[in-house]
């Protein structure tokens, strides 16, 4: 049993909470996460990134969009409930070191997991150039956080109701056309997103780490259900990864098995739905 | 062999055993072979396709007693040395056979921890039963005595009369020691421990107790309730339980020495890493893993629909890949969650299948379609990467290879269409690579198992491992075996640690 100790709404659909875990706080690093379940007989297991964590508090940050039924949940709980389970940190942290200068790139909700790294990366000695965006200026998270540690700074919306206009894409293919180029480069936001930036950096050869939230289940390696396709091998994301190169990694497949059970999950939320309906009905009967 | 309901075949033995009342022990070998064998009773086949409930539901008195008589309690005991575990098997049975079942529980546990599990899982016929006297002189290994569900029968009588005993436990020691899983090796090293005054915390990565027995293995065959009363006896006995703790990376396991004062550790995280088969359209939608299609459905309950929040794949046909049990369990889960076709697809013969033969026979009855000697090539994808079909081709068995199995060959040009939405690899998993990605100093061989030496100390310190962890996939009693040792070893180096220290 793990209890919200804070919890705070950062947009329409995206909420931040500080959760209890202390062994959690105490051991993670930079790239790791989580996967959490509200409830141990029927629930679901979910993964999510480890935003930040704070060891005297024993506590941990994550950031998280509402997409399904649990999300839902997750989102529908209040300060002093408690999460069921909470088991990390999971996944291979982020290899940190002084590569020179870094070009993060932040999609959307990919700006949570993005920030620890960054804070890392920053902290290891780079020069860290940021690139935020979203769709619009609503999603857009964690903008301040990341600006105290970038030295050079970007946000864009897609509809330019905040910032330049323009997909993230469009000032990471500018970084790169620079002389020099970036020494390296970290993508992390939506498939399409992480897929598009890899394309961008690839003619100019910047490496290019993308971090994958595949389907999980068990996160230990015991049942191949997050794997992708890197390189042309099966790779297991929890264990080999979260992250991974970027030129090597099959976006189109990791999309299409990220939706493996689209129209089975939608059935999921709608029976639920429909479940609260007949309480409701019945209870005012 | 025909579906005979349980009905019949408690009313047929309560009508042969009433011959043999009262002169059990005057029977001679001819008497005793004349007894007809006890088949296990089942749920039926039309019905049970679509439950979770056990298949088999064991024997009635009736029925235990008379199989039990069918024991010569010959000289020769290649039951006893067949057990991993060197269980007294003909002193139980004769005990059976006289209705004596408190005594012959007490003789199975002597030995073996978990006798309502290894009566439901071991492979007898392999072990106990494959040389057995009665068998061989009736040319059938399936004709011998029914060792399996005669010790099953007796656990389950201990656990419906409510005399499950808690073993005692010595006087506390002051001595810790953690467990890593909580698998059969596992939990029978906790017990084993914990029994001479140790405190045991088990460590257990998921959020539910019991390894495999409670992921993979399912409650059809072996339901939860049998593994929650172990799990029980363990935490009146004072184990603790520290689940949602994935050893290596909520902490360390040398930390667990170092900075929590454990004294000893077991690991015994099992098998991991599902293997795949390494060809075309493997990573398609609709591929999955034995142990992702089991997990969804056994641990985190996606067979009771609408209820639970995790997903399963809705399939209308579909191909299993593998002979074993992990396949068999995967074909009848398919079955139960709706599919019309399933197939089991296996490039050898049935002979080698490793399956246990009494899973086999319930897969077929289930309408389980077995291709045999055939092979998967690729597996074809519709334009949005769902699985459509899979392409395979026929083989014949050739010389024995090195395993002394004849090798299957595949026949040049012999490929066809399987037409599938859904296929499920099961054959086989590797190791587990956490425990030694993050604890450096312990041995692995090539494949990743953890190396021990015959007291099943790993190559550091303090820290011993078992079961599949060590020994790659293979089987609960070998796991149990494995632990009981271990805790040997570990009783052992913690009573030299009390001796030595100063009084
Ligand atoms: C579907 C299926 C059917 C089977 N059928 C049979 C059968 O009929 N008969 C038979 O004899 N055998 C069968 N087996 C094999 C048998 O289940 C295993 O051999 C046995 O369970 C191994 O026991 P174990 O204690 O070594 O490990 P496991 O049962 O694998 O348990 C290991 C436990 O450790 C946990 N763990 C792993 N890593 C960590 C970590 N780092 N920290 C904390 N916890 C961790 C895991 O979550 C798991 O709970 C079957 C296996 C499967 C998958
Ligand atoms: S989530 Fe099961 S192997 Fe990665």
């Amino acid at each position: 049993m793990n209890k919200i100790l804070y919890k705070k709404q950062l947009s329409e659909t995206v909420f931040l909470m500080r959760v209890e875990a202390p062994l959690i706080a105490e051991e993670r690093k930079a790239g790791q996460f989580v996967i959490l379940q509200l409830d141990n007989e029927y629930g679901e297991r979910i993964p999510l990134t480890i935003a930040d964590a704070d060891k005297t508090e024993g506590s941990i940050t994550i950031i998280f969009q509402v997409v399904g039924k649990s999300t839902t949940d997750l989102a529908e709980k209040a300060e002093g409930d408690f999460i069921e389970t909470i088991v990390g940190p999971l996944g291979t942290p982020t290899h940190i070191k002084n590569y020179g200068t870094v070009v993060c790139v932040g999609g959307g909700i990919g700006v949570a997991p993005l920030h620890p790294i960054a804070q890392a990366l920053k902290a290891a000695g780079n020069k860290v150039i940021t690139i935020i965006g979203a769709r619009n200026k609503e999603l857009l998270i964690l903008e301040d956080e990341m600006k105290a540690i970038a030295d050079e700074f970007v946000v864009c919306t897609d509809d330019g109701s905040y910032g330049r206009k323009a997909l993230v894409t469009e000032p990471l293919k500018e970084f790169c056309e620079m002389d020099p180029k970036p020494d390296m480069a970290i993508a992390i936001g939506p498939p399409v997103m992480m897929k598009f930036c890899a394309e961008t950096t690839r003619p100019y050869e910047v490496y290019t780490e993308v971090s994958l939230n595949t389907i999980m289940v068990d996160g230990t390696g015991m049942c191949g259900g997050c794997r992708v396709n890197v390189d042309g091998k099966a790779k297991f994301v929890c264990v080999d990864g979260p992250e991974f190169d970027g030129h090597k990694v099959d976006f189109d497949n990791m999309i299409s098995r990220l939706n493996s059970y689209k129209k089975f999950e939608s059935d999921a939320h709608n029976c639920r739905l429909d479940q609260q309906i007949k309480e409701k009905e019945e209870a005012a009967l | 062999m025909s579906f005979i309901p349980k009905e019949k075949l408690a009313e047929d033995a309560k009508k042969i055993l009433a011959e043999y009342e009262g002169r059990e022990n005057e029977l001679k070998t001819r008497d005793r072979m004349k007894i007809p064998p006890q088949m296990m009773p089942a749920q039926d086949p039309d019905v049970r396709r679509n439950n979770l409930e056990e298949v088999a539901t064991g024997y009635t008195e009736e029925q235990a007693r008379l199989e039990a008589l069918r024991c010569l309690q010959c000289n020769k005991k290649t039951c006893v040395s067949d057990c991993p575990v060197f269980i007294e098997i003909p002193g139980f049975i004769k005990m059976v056979a006289e209705g004596n079942f408190e005594g012959a529980i007490k003789q199975i546990k002597t030995t073996s921890l978990l006798p309502a599990i290894c009566g439901r899982v071991c492979p007898q016929e392999t072990q106990c039963q494959q040389n057995c006297t009665v068998g061989k002189a009736l040319k059938d290994v399936d004709k011998g005595v029914a060792i399996g569900r005669l010790e099953r029968f007796i656990a389950d009588w201990e656990r419906a009369s409510g005399k499950v005993q808690i073993p005692d436990v010595k006087p506390e020691t002051g001595k810790k020691v953690a467990v890593v899983g909580s698998g059969p090796a596992g939990l029978v090293v906790a017990a084993d421990v914990r029994r001479e005054g140790h405190q045991v915390t088990i460590f257990e990565a998921f959020h539910k107790l019991g390894g495999v027995m409670r992921y993979g293995i399912p409650e059809f065959r072996l339901p939860n309730e049998i593994i929650d009363q172990e799990i029980n006896t363990l935490a009146k006995m004072g184990v603790e339980f520290k689940t949602n703790f994935v050893v290596g990376r909520t902490r360390k396991l040398m930390d667990l020495i170092e900075k929590d004062g454990y004294d000893a550790i077991f690991v015994g995280t099992g098998a991991g890493l599902p293997y795949f088969m390494g060809i075309e359209g493997e990573n398609l939608v609709g591929v999955f893993s034995a142990n992702e299609y089991l997990t969804r459905a056994n641990l985190m309950r996606a067979f009771e629909k609408g209820k639970a929040d995790t997903p399963i794949f809705e399939s209308k046909r579909v191909a299993v890949l593998g002979g074993g049990n992990v396949a068999m369990d995967a074909a009848r889960m398919a079955v139960r969650l709706g599919a019309e076709k399933v197939y089991i697809v296996y490039r050898r013969t049935e002979k080698e299948m490793p399956a246990r033969v009494e899973e086999v026979h319930h897969a077929k009855e289930e309408g389980i379609d077995f291709r045999l000697l055939q092979n998967a090539k690729r597996i074809i994808g519709t334009e949005d990467g769902r699985v459509k079909a899979m392409e395979c081709l026929k083989y014949e068995l050739g010389e024995p290879d090195a395993s002394g199995r004849r090798r299957p060959v595949e026949i040049k040009g012999s490929e066809f269409i399987l037409d599938v939405d859904t296929v499920i690899v099961a054959i086989g998993n590797g190791s587990n690579p956490l425990i030694s990605q993050t604890t450096p100093d312990i041995e692995v061989n090539k494949w990743g198992n953890i190396i021990v030496d015959d007291t099943q100390k790993t190559s550091v310190n303090k820290i011993y491992a078992g079961g599949d962890i060590v020994l790659g996939a293979a089987t609960v009693i070998l796991a149990m075996g494995e632990g009981r040792k271990a805790a040997e070893s570990i009783n052992k180096q913690l009573a030299e640690e009390l001796a030595e220290v100063p009084a």
